[in-house]
Formats: structure tokens, C-alpha cells, sequence
């Protein structure tokens, strides 16, 4: 892109500004600037006509495609405006300028033509972008290195990163002294400059970019030397922060949570937690898992809290039920259909293992592997998502012992399960031993389920667990 | 060192083309043949934004040579929807991608070559690029009958095309970029390039369908290697520069600083599906139920990949209107997305009363409204 040196004012037409300021003897403090307006109209900023530039291959006309920016923002040179595309070429068009955005000549997917107004743009006043000279772009092979500005007429060399800096801080190039060579103005430059207006050390501004070493040649020592040998001296030291809060609404799926757990705080919850042993458990497992893998199986733990859950339920099935809305009768459900909480980039979702009364252990593992695949893939159907009957949550593969977990309706309880600790334990000798200990933590619906249930049925789970061939007498 | 972004501004990317171990060569000035050595199309494309962004071209261009995994890549502002078939491509774990140059959809595998012309913006030439190609093919095998359209198509055999392009042009630099067919699954390219989705209204560019052959159908002894190599060797020729091709691996940070943040930002949502021109879906579907056909009218408003306004139209009481409402609500806002709606769907029920004949009506419309997406 070529960028043409305005001699006269042919190139760049002006428009009145919308903002005209009336010329008062206050004006008279710009009169430096007088030199830059024309004579007719004294405004705030000028409105420059940004052209659509040439191509290139004699295309003359591109359809617009999505806009960057929209009317009211502010622009820095070189930010990206839009996308156009022509003839399978999708062109981005940047900012020749600093300055507002005053208006879009064009709607999405409309014809834009060549060398015809693409945007109005602003140029702050103060920056002067003068009607005679337009700002000065060196040939595109320094768009790496440093770009010149010209500010009333003399040269201040910085880079855009530097001159955004300066932007956000309302400092003027001019005013800064440049260390770096042929006088180039550097962050550094900016920041002492600030540093010696307010007294403050000035973090660098959260949009402005980690700026890396510039090349070995252009280097500069930072911060002069002398400063480094005065007392320092408490100075009140005004923080300044440009972070800005974000709003966004919540949409789809954070809906569906807000909605779910909103029905869940209608359930008065009551919690019960126990300590396991599962010293043996790990044991057993490290004999199965080989046996596991050779039919094609990851083994974990959970296929056996998972079979030990339903054992559990067969003996209280009140905790495998649900209440209507009006509380009027329980349904006692047939089937076991364990949730099992998953962690996935939207969020949590529960898939569950069905019928897991007439499953083995093998079985069960088998499922959970088809299930965390996909989960992972992210191709979950309604089918593995809905009708859950009781869920367990094993959250300790992420961290943490004791949780209180949420009931997700229309079922009655939940289990979390911590993290498996090795911890020094008494045993029947009063010797202590190495023990790997889990923490359970459930939650049930006091309406229909009461502690002493609760503590039988956890009881009962953790003598499966604690025991695992104990579980061999009353496998189905 | 790693740097951040926002590098366009101040990176001399000769400081780290001067470093011998990285394996370019000594001058900033003078061509550059490169080669990735990731058949990842993320990476790839990854790669091109870093090219793109970072290198300076004013003096020296780079033909960047790729191939990918099964792969379909769309074009800028196209509408995936409308392009493929999204269900064959989750099934059969083919990525989908969007790049960032304009032009249609295209199909990737190993047996398809990728090759990217950098310039200058002044020295941006597709012509002379696709010439390129055609010269090196016909090096290589005099006897084929290869031509450029003015669409910047290459022809076999006067009819089938065999290499497509598509260009992006920046401030300073450009990139031309076309794929030429050596010997691509052709069964699943039309099967995945077939959308089956209907009703769908949209101002995205279109693609235009085209019969395609593979080189290697004219010519068996013909391999993917030996038109990269042929075509190296033409630019080389061109450009007077050493028939030399440097491998670069796109996962290398310390030669390409923030790549990795390039490739991560490909693989989201928000750039493969929601850069996706505002479309409307207007359609209409059976669902048998029980011994009865019930139609049912479905309009949406999709913008930014999310469901801006949606209708559902059900025969009356079919669902109790307080539910089917609920299941709109829910919609409205969320991603044009079959896992989101899933996974709402099943989280929806949970406050639904429980009635089974409810749950097992819910769960068929549900299913039927992901099979839009």
C-alpha cells in the first residue's frame, strides 16, 4: 500500500466536524495549532475520509465482511478495521490514523469500491494531525521498526506501541525527550516522563503488551543512572489501574445450571461424612487392573464405589427415589442409574452408568471408559445424560477431602469422594500402620430421608469398600 | 524467550533468522523454501498467521509447503453448516477448520499438497504462482494436459480440477495459498463436502462444487513427495535461490515465538463457529411418536454461532406450553451446538416434571432439533 504525501488538499476532504467549539480567546491557547485548521471552522478534532486502498490485480470493487470497530471507537494506526473480500481474497484493511470512529460508510455484505470512503475518522486535535501533511507512513518494510510521526511539523520518532502509551496517558510525543537513537522516544522515556509528572511508579497499562528488548543495536540504558542513588522518599502514591469489569449475560448452558441448582436450594440438604480404609481396595485393584487392560479396560476405583453404591441402595431403596413436586408420594425407581459427575470445558455434566444392579464391576468399568471418551469428545447424547437415579462425584482426582455437595433433582442423594490419603492409622493391635484413607461426604433430602438411614447405608457402602470381599456374598 | 503478543510492532525477526541453529539462512534478503513437519492443520495454519504477521517480505518471499491429517478446511467468512456435513465429520474424527484467506471449502488429507506463496502486498501475484506450479508439473510429467482458469483454478485434462486457492492480504504482506491433488480419498471428500443440512439462509460466501481427479489417477508413479520437490525446485529457479528446503516444526516456540497461542486460538469455537456470518435456519421435520407422525416447524436466527431468536412450532399441547417454552428459552442465547444442546437438554429435564410419557416426548424433540446442528 502506497501512501501518497498530500501536497494540496485534493486526497483528503474534509467535513465539517459535528463538534465545532466556539472561538473564544481560550482558543488563542492553540494558536500554535491555528496554522493547522482551516481558517473557516475551529473544531474539537477533524474529520479525515479514510479511502478504501487499492488491492491490487485491477480489482475495483470488494464486498465488506465483518467490521472491527464500530461507529464511536477509538482507533490506533495500523488496529484493523474491517474484513473485505473479493475474488477469494479476504483483505483486512488497518487505520492510516489515531482517532475516533465517526461513521461506516457501508453495511455488512455490502459492495465497498475502491478508492471511495470507507470511514470517517476523528483525528484528535491535539495530536494535530495537520490538513497539509498527512501522517508520514516510512515504505511497509519498517513495520517491524519504528514508524515516524509527524507532530507540527518536526519528527518524533516512537513506535505505535509507544505512541499508544502515550495516547492512554495524554502525554505529548513532544514533550517527552527521547533517549534512544536519533532521539526515539522508548516506553522507558514515557514512563520517567510520567513518573516525574505524578511522583508515582506507574505499572505499565494492562492493554499495552509485554514490549521485549528492543534489538541490541537500538538498546538504551533504562531509567537513568542517578535516580538509583537518592533515598527514596514515601511519597503517597496514586494507583493507577485501567483494568475494566466485564458483563456478559449467561447463556445456554450456565443457564440450564442456574436453573438446575436453583430447584436444588428448594431441597432441605443434610450431610453425613465417613473416612474409608481402602488399603485393601488398592490392593485388589492393582491385582485387576492388568486383567482389565487385557480385555481393553482402564480400571479406576470408581466402578467399585459405583457397584458398592448399588449394593448399598438394594438394602435402603429410599435413597434411590424420588419426590414429586408437590410432595405428595415418593417413587421408589427399579434401576440403579449412577451419575457420575464429570469435569468438561462447559462445565459439569453428570452421564450415568444404567441398570447398574445387574452389572458387574467389569461392566460398569467398561461403560465408564465409553462414557468419558465421550465426554472428552464432547458427543454425549440425551440418553447417557438423563435418568439418573443417585450420583457420586469424585471430586478428589481434582484435590480436596471433605465437600458438600448439591442434590440434583429429582433425585435424593449424592456422594462426593475426596482424595485417597496415605495416612498413619491404629489397627486391632493398637500398632500403627500405613493406611490409604478417602473421605465420603453425603448429601440427602432430609424431606424424605433421615440421618440414621444415611449412616447405615454409608456404613454399609464402607464395609464393601473396607472389606471388598465381603461385596462377593451379595453380588447379583 | 518467549514473547508476548503484539509483536507486529517490534520484533526484528532477523535477529532470530540470523541464528544458525535454527536452520535459515544467513541473509535477510533472497527466497525461502520452508517445509512444516506437523501434519496438524491447526499448526499449519498457525504457521501462515505467524509468516504472515511477524516476518518482514519487503525483500524476501517464503513458499511455505504443508500437508495435513483429514482435514476440511473452510474459507473466511463461510458458513460451515452450509459446507459440510458436521455429523460424518464428528463421526469420523475430521477436524474442521477456518482460515483465515477468503474462497470455498476444501477438503485435506495426505494425499493433497499445501503450498503458500508470501510476498510483499506490492508483489501479491496469483498468476504467476499458479504458472509456477503448472511449469513444475509439467517439468515433472511433460504429457499432462494442466492449466490455469482465470479463476485461479488448475485443470486436468481440461475439466477436473485439481488445485483450488485462496489469498489474504494484510498492510504490508500477503499470502496466496492453493491445494493441488495428488492422491486424496476422493469417497470421503464429496461425502463430508455434503451438506445435509436444510433451510438454511445465509449471505456467507458459497462454495462452488467442481469434479475433481487425482494426479495420481493420471499418473501412478506420481507421489506428494515428488510435487513438492518439483515445485521447490521451480521456485528455486525463479527466485535464484539454493533448492534448499528448511523444515520448520509449528510447535516450536523459540523459532516461532507465539505460535502456540496462534494454533490454540484456530481450535476454538469462537473462530471455527462463531465467526460465522448471521444466518437463519428455516426447516421443518417428521417425528414419529407412538403411531402418530407429528410435524413440527423450526425457525432460527444464528449469529456469532449462538441462537439469536428461536420458534418452535409443535402441534398444540403435544408438549405442555410451559415446558416447550422453557426449551426455547433455553436456546435462545446458547451455541448452534449439538453437545451444548445435549447437555442443556438433559439438564432441563432435571425440572421437569417427572412424568415419563413427558420425559420420552421431550427427549425426541430434543433429538431432532440436534440433528440441525
Amino acid at each position: 500500500v502506497c501512501i501518497h504525501r498530500v501536497r494540496s488538499c485534493s486526497g483528503i476532504h474534509f467535513i465539517k466536524s459535528k463538534y465545532v467549539c466556539v472561538f473564544d480567546k481560550s482558543a488563542l491557547k492553540f494558536s500554535h495549532q491555528q496554522r493547522l485548521f482551516r481558517t473557516s471552522a475551529v473544531s474539537c478534532g477533524q474529520i479525515v475520509q479514510f479511502k478504501l486502498s487499492d488491492i491490487g490485480e485491477g480489482i475495483t470493487e470488494v464486498t465488506v465482511k465483518e467490521w472491527y470497530i464500530k461507529e464511536g471507537d477509538s482507533v490506533s494506526q495500523f488496529d484493523s478495521i474491517c474484513e473485505v473480500q473479493s475474488d477469494k481474497a479476504s483483505v483486512t484493511i488497518t487505520s492510516r490514523y489515531d482517532g475516533i470512529i465517526r461513521k461506516l460508510h457501508y453495511n455488512l455484505d455490502e459492495i465497498a469500491y475502491v478508492g471511495k470512503p470507507l470511514v470517517d475518522i476523528e483525528i484528535d486535535a491535539s495530536k494535530g494531525v495537520s490538513p497539509e501533511e498527512d501522517v508520514v507512513e516510512t515504505p511497509p518494510m519498517s513495520h517491524e521498526e519504528h514508524t515516524h510521526q509527524e507532530i507540527k511539523g518536526h519528527k518524533t520518532l516512537a513506535t505505535p506501541a509507544v505512541r499508544r502509551l502515550a495516547m492512554e496517558n495524554n502525554i505529548k510525543l513532544s514533550e517527552v525527550v527521547g533517549t534512544g537513537k536519533d532521539n526515539r522516544i522508548l516506553k522507558e522515556d514515557i514512563l520517567n516522563y510520567l513518573a516525574k509528572q505524578t511522583g508515582a511508579i506507574l505499572p505499565p497499562s494492562p492493554k499495552a503488551e509485554i514490549i521485549p528488548p528492543l534489538p541490541k543495536s537500538e538498546t538504551v540504558p533504562a531509567a537513568p543512572k542517578d535516580r538509583a542513588h537518592k533515598i527514596p522518599v514515601p511519597v503517597s502514591r496514586p494507583i493507577v489501574f485501567s483494568g475494566k469489569d466485564k458483563t456478559e449475560p449467561i447463556t445456554g448452558f450456565q443457564k440450564a445450571m442456574v436453573k438446575t441448582m436453583s430447584a436444588a436450594l428448594k431441597i432441605p440438604h443434610f450431610g453425613y461424612c465417613d473416612e474409608i480404609d481402602l488399603t485393601q481396595l488398592v490392593q485388589l485393584r492393582e491385582e485387576l487392573k492388568p486383567l482389565a487392560q487385557i480385555r481393553g479396560v482402564k480400571l479406576s476405583f470408581m466402578p467399585f464405589f459405583i457397584k458398592a453404591a448399588s449394593l448399598g441402595l438394594l438394602q435402603y431403596p429410599i435413597l434411590n427415589a424420588s419426590l414429586d413436586e408437590s410432595c405428595q408420594n415418593v417413587t421408589y425407581k427399579a434401576s440403579h442409574n449412577i451419575g457420575v459427575a464429570m469435569d468438561t470445558e462447559q462445565g459439569l455434566i453428570v452421564p450415568n452408568v444404567k441398570n447398574v444392579q445387574v452389572s458387574s464391576v467389569f461392566e460398569i468399568a467398561s461403560e465408564l471408559n465409553r462414557l468419558q471418551s465421550l465426554g472428552s469428545a464432547g458427543q454425549l447424547g440425551t440418553n447417557d445424560l438423563s435418568g439418573g437415579t443417585f450420583t457420586l462425584s469424585n471430586i478428589g482426582t481434582i484435590g480436596g477431602t471433605y465437600a458438600k455437595p448439591v442434590i440434583l433433582p429429582p433425585e435424593v442423594a449424592i456422594g462426593a469422594l475426596g482424595k485417597i490419603q496415605v495416612l498413619p492409622r491404629f489397627n486391632g493391635k493398637g500398632e500403627v500402620f500405613k493406611a490409604q484413607i478417602m473421605n465420603v461426604s453425603w448429601s440427602a433430602d432430609h424431606r424424605i430421608i433421615d440421618g440414621a438411614t444415611m449412616a447405615r447405608f454409608s456404613n454399609l457402602w464402607k464395609s464393601y469398600l473396607e472389606n471388598p470381599a465381603s461385596m462377593l456374598l451379595d453380588l447379583k | 524467550m518467549v514473547l508476548q503478543a503484539s509483536l507486529k510492532n517490534c520484533l526484528q525477526l532477523s535477529c532470530i533468522l540470523r541464528t544458525p541453529k535454527v536452520g535459515f539462512r544467513s541473509t535477510t534478503s533472497g527466497s525461502l523454501i520452508i517445509q512444516s513437519t506437523s501434519d496438524d492443520v491447526y499448526q499449519n495454519l498457525a504457521v501462515e498467521d505467524w509468516i504472515h504477521d511477524h516476518m518482514n517480505l519487503e525483500n524476501r518471499q517464503v513458499l511455505f509447503l504443508w500437508r495435513n491429517s483429514p482435514a476440511v478446511v473452510i474459507g473466511r467468512h463461510q458458513n460451515p453448516w452450509q459446507e459440510c456435513n458436521l455429523r460424518l465429520l464428528r463421526q469420523k474424527n475430521i477436524k474442521l477448520a477456518r482460515r483465515r484467506s477468503g474462497g470455498g471449502t476444501v477438503y485435506h488429507d495426505l494425499g493433497n499438497i499445501n503450498l503458500t506463496f508470501f510476498t510483499s502486498r506490492k508483489k501479491y501475484e496469483r498468476m504467476e504462482n499458479l504458472k509456477l506450479v503448472v511449469k513444475a508439473l509439467k517439468a515433472l510429467r511433460p504429457e499432462l494436459d494442466v492449466h490455469v482458469t482465470d479463476r485461479y483454478d488448475i485443470l486436468l485434462d481440461r475439466h477436473y480440477k485439481i488445485s483450488g486457492t485462496a489469498a489474504k492480504l494484510g498492510r504490508t504482506a500477503a499470502y496466496h495459498h492453493c491445494t493441488l491433488l495428488c492422491n486424496a480419498d476422493k469417497f470421503v471428500l464429496s461425502s463430508v463436502l455434503k451438506s445435509p443440512y436444510k433451510g438454511i439462509k445465509s449471505n456467507a460466501t458459497p462454495s462452488v462444487p467442481a469434479s475433481v481427479k487425482n494426479l495420481f489417477e493420471e499418473d501412478p508413479s506420481l507421489t506428494c513427495e515428488m510435487l513438492l520437490d518439483a515445485i521447490a525446485e521451480e521456485y528455486a529457479t525463479q527466485h535464484q535461490t539454493d533448492h534448499h528446503i528448511t523444515l520448520i516444526n509449528p510447535a516450536d516456540e523459540t523459532v516461532l515465538p507465539g505460535i502456540n497461542n496462534k494454533t490454540k486460538e484456530l481450535q476454538t469455537w469462537e473462530w471455527v463457529y462463531g465467526k460465522t456470518p448471521k444466518f437463519s435456519v428455516s426447516t421443518c421435520f417428521n417425528m414419529v411418536y407412538k403411531d402418530s407422525v407429528l410435524d413440527v416447524k423450526v425457525d432460527m436466527d444464528v449469529k456469532h454461532g449462538r441462537i439469536e431468536v428461536c420458534n418452535i412450532d409443535l402441534p398444540e399441547q403435544w408438549l405442555p406450553p410451559a415446558v416447550c417454552s422453557e426449551l426455547v428459552k433455553s436456546l435462545t442465547g446458547s451455541k448452534f451446538c449439538p453437545n451444548e444442546t445435549t447437555t442443556l437438554a438433559a439438564t432441563l429435564l432435571r425440572v421437569c416434571p417427572q412424568d415419563a410419557e413427558l420425559q420420552s416426548r421431550w427427549n425426541l424433540l430434543c433429538e431432532n432439533m440436534i440433528m440441525l446442528m
